[in-house]
């Protein structure tokens, strides 16, 4: 049954359904229905809202709570997130799953409310310290904002580590049929948490190892998860793929106009073709080199000053030309920009 | 590392050399440090820390309150990071500071269980303020112990927010002064001006009496979370021999003479408090939630049924003018009829400075952008936004304005422009609130875009008041006959050609 409904609050219906029951944070535009929603939700089924004083501070609380192995989350914008960073390579040092959802607004600093997909870096390369990956799930609807939470926390609980469902302004705040039904999803066993019983008392959860050689250990299992994600977790989308010579690479908001802009551009002769990375960590290298093997050119389009083409050159590797274009400061390409764009990289094929 | 206080282990198997064995310990310790990378039998506490005394008197507790498989310790970070080596109970290591905030989320998943946030001076009076505060204010249900030795021990003596006005560290070399460092930082009279701790006391371990109020204080404080009854906090004045620079005897001493004048010992707080229980949630199912509420599904109408293959609208006014609303209604109808809808809002302080615009695709194939850059129909509900958005306007569409007549000098030619007096019409219906629905009337009308029964379910759903309804209603049929009856109108042509 289809409902109308806001990106943000999908967020909510999709943890609700995940068996999500605590949620820390603090508002933020434009990620501020996330946490409404959560309020007016969570107490309603026995769960736990608070609203924290900080995002430190809501990021540890979600520590707490998944120390205890609840199915817990957060979400907020980019000066949230900056200040979560500390707690996030706590979580990620001390494997505790748990689902952060970033809809990016525009930075640095205070910038601006509008849609921005410049916290790339920040939430797939890292930002807090220390060697760790966050598991990033990047929506580009409002049918995904509560299909990729749900998965998220399948993710975050298999490979015991944060996910991140980054997103921006645009689909949090717009609204489309959301078509979900109740169904059971189970949570795994935590036999690892901390839930002061007895049979949970020998349980310790921590991100420290005082011995090199133990920390060494520990992040050499890490990697091992991490390569195990690569292999088996990579999602994306391609659109019209199959005969193009033009590739367009881009996620979220933009791989929507992109959408547009290839049906448009299509209809006038051009053989372009999208790729949508869905999983921005691990990134989905294997099949866009194969995407991109088939095509003359790359053009990756971003609300950034390029982040995500650094991850699309690195699958690459000098094997295709690879062009950029990004708007920001809140400044989100309409179709006939994009298509444009694609008009002039077209002509430059030879 | 040197001797220390709790750390000698009576079991026979744990004995070591050259230790002499001085009293049996709780068995709420581990009997032999396992997670420590050596000396396995010993605290890694130097001779005459609070650390080291603090720990036992909370071990000790806990034994007694036999809550040893309900408690959880959250450890710091400062000379008792490693508190879990010790504590055989359940153990959370966490960032500096954030113990309060780890606790809240602990101990909300696990009502029942008893939560210790273990912390020092830097820790929770310095990085952490903010979180023992709000902790505190909340009345989160956890046990804190504030180990008080007015310095940094673990990062080698730096300065702490609780260090004394003149005392020396490596970060007050002159000894604190006012002048550039502030005076020190006095929690628990702070944490006392909040209403919901129900438990607030320092102590010292200055001499044994004082060590004797420190092991009641912890014993109310655990008690306390055994029984659910909210917020304590204890503070331990505390000594710190080797940053001190003096031998464990004259760091009591220290205690007595320097910080206990300093930091008075007193009960701040020893009442029981009784929470208002006002406004509890009603109870609901997910399914409840995540599917919404069952009567606004209908049964949708063939989408083939309509003349365009997608058509974007955008709705423009003042905010209070309901624009974002009218963009939510036609969405919905949308929806209702099978389409492929999105509707897209201007947010934030955009909209608090008083001009909102929304913008709506309904479209029978999935929807790429759901930005309207070329809308083929706009409603301006005011003069700012007719001039604002009226050139987007794509070739031969339409301009749904609010007004009863342009603007003067205002001329467009790709676009054909209807006027509507909403406001007139709304206020003659009695409520200027409706002129949103009545544009809406008068844009089914005028595109033929979707239906007018389905904007009557629409608002059935949502509009449970009878005569705000009844309203609606009649707004919805008078837009419609102003445009029947006033204005001769075109088909809205499809960018690409598309008619049906
Ligand atoms: C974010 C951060 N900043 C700084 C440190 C370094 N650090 C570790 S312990 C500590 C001070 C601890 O002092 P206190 O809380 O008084 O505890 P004590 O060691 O005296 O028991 C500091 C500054 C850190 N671990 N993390």
């Amino acid at each position: 049954m289809r409902q109308l409904c806001k990106g943000n609050i999908a967020v909510i219906k999709g943890a609700l359904l995940a068996g999500c029951r605590a949620y820390y944070g603090y508002p933020i535009t434009p990620a501020s229905e996330i946490a409404e929603a959560a309020a007016l939700f969570f107490p309603e089924i026995g769960g736990t809202f608070v609203q924290a004083e900080s995002e430190t501070a809501s990021i540890n609380m979600v520590y707490g709570a998944a120390a205890a192995g609840m199915r817990v989350m957060t979400a907020s914008s980019g000066p949230g997130l900056s200040l979560m960073q500390e707690g996030i390579s706590y979580l990620a040092g001390a494997e505790l799953p748990c689902v952060i959802v970033d809809v990016m607004r525009a930075g640095p600093g205070l910038g601006n409310i509008a849609p921005e997909q410049s916290d790339y870096f920040a939430m797939v390369k890292g930002g807090g310290h220390g060697n760790y990956r966050n598991l990033v799930l990047a929506p580009a609807s409002v049918q995904e904002m509560a299909e990729l939470t749900i998965l998220a926390f399948d993710l975050a609980d298999k490979y015991r580590n944060p996910a991140i469902v980054l997103t921006d302004g645009y689909v949090g705040q717009m609204m489309e049929p959301l078509d979900l039904e109740y169904r059971e999803i189970a949570a795994p066993e935590k036999p690892w948490a901390v839930k002061g019983t007895p049979e949970t008392r020998k349980n310790f959860v921590s991100s420290i190892y005082l011995e090199a050689d133990d920390l060494e250990a520990h992040q050499r299992r890490m990697e091992a998860k991490y390569i195990r994600a690569q292999q088996n977790e990579t999602r994306y989308e391609q659109y019209h793929t199959e005969n193009a010579e033009l590739l367009v690479v881009g996620y979220g908001i933009v791989s929507r106009v992109l959408r547009s802009a290839v049906d448009e551009a299509r209809r006038l002769g051009i053989k372009v073709g999208l790729f949508r990375p869905i999983t921005l960590w691990p990134f989905p290298t294997e099949q866009l080199k194969l995407a991109a093997a088939r095509t003359q050119k790359v053009f990756v389009v971003e609300l950034s000053n390029g982040q995500m083409v650094e991850d699309v050159r690195l699958a690459l590797n000098g094997t295709r030309p690879v062009e950029f274009y990004g708007r920001v400061g809140g400044n989100v390409p309409s179709v006939e920009e994009l298509v444009e764009k694609i008009e002039e990289q077209s002509a430059a094929l030879v | 590392m040197a001797r220390e206080l709790v750390g000698i282990n009576a079991h026979p198997e744990a004995s070591t050399d050259g230790y002499e064995v001085v009293h049996s310990k709780s068995e709420v310790f581990y009997p032999v440090y396992e997670r420590k990378t050596d000396l396995k039998h010993q605290t890694h506490y130097c001779a005459g820390c609070g650390h080291g005394v603090v720990h036992k008197l909370i071990a000790e507790a806990i034994e007694e309150l036999g809550l040893q498989d309900r408690t959880i310790l959250v450890s710091p970070v400062g000379c008792s990071v490693f508190a879990y080596y010790y504590f055989d109970v359940g153990n959370v290591q966490v960032a500096h500071g954030r113990a309060p905030a780890a606790a809240t989320g602990l101990h909300r998943a696990c009502p029942d269980k008893v939560v210790i946030a273990y912390q020092g001076d830097g820790d929770l009076a310095a990085i952490g303020t903010a979180e023992i505060i709000h902790a505190a204010n909340r009345g989160e249900k956890i046990a804190v112990f504030f180990v008080n030795n007015a310095i940094y021990g673990m990062t080698g003596g730096q300065m702490a927010p609780t260090t004394l006005v003149d005392q020396k560290s490596t970060t007050s070399p002159w000894g604190r002064r006012p002048v550039n460092e502030g005076f020190p930082l006095h929690m628990a009279e702070m944490l006392s001006s909040l209403q919901a701790p129900v438990y607030i006391e320092r102590v010292a371990l200055s001499d044994n009496k004082n060590i004797m109020k420190a092991r009641r204080a912890v014993r109310k404080a655990l008690e306390l979370q055994r029984d659910g009854a909210g917020f304590s906090f204890v503070e331990i004045l505390s000594p710190c021999p080797t940053i001190w620079g003096k031998d464990p005897v004259e760091a009591k001493r220290w205690v007595a003479e320097k910080m206990i004048p300093n930091f008075p010992l007193e009960v701040f707080r020893d009442h029981k408090i009784e929470l208002p229980t006002n406004n509890a949630p009603p109870h609901k199912t997910v399914a409840e939630l995540i599917e919404g509420k069952r009567e606004e599904a209908a049964a949708p109408a063939p989408a083939s049924a309509h003349h365009y293959r997608e058509l974007g609208i955008k709705i423009a006014g003042f905010g209070g003018q309901g624009v974002l609303l009218l963009g939510q209604l036609l969405a919905e109808m949308g929806m209702r009829e099978g389409l492929e809808v999105s509707w897209l809002p201007s947010y934030g302080p955009e909209m608090r400075s008083g001009s909102a615009h929304c913008q709506v695709w309904l479209s029978k194939e999935k929807i790429g952008s759901p930005l309207v850059s070329h809308p083929q129909v706009l409603v301006a509900m005011n003069e700012m936004s007719l001039r604002k958005f009226a050139s987007e306007v794509a070739p031969g569409g339409i301009i749904l304005y609010g007004r009863d007549q342009l603007p003067e000098d205002f001329t467009i030619s790709q676009a054909q422009v209807v006027c509507i007096p909403a406001s007139e019409i709304a206020d003659r219906l009695g409520s200027a609130k409706v002129g949103n629905v009545v544009m809406v009337g008068a844009l089914l009308e005028a595109t033929e875009c979707l239906h007018t029964t389905t904007a009557m379910k629409v608002l059935e759903a949502k509009v449970k008041n009878a005569n705000l309804l009844e309203l609606d209603r009649q707004a919805l049929e008078a837009g419609r006959i102003y445009i029947d009856h006033h204005v001769a109108v075109g088909a809205v042509a499809q960018a690409d050609g598309f008619t049906q």
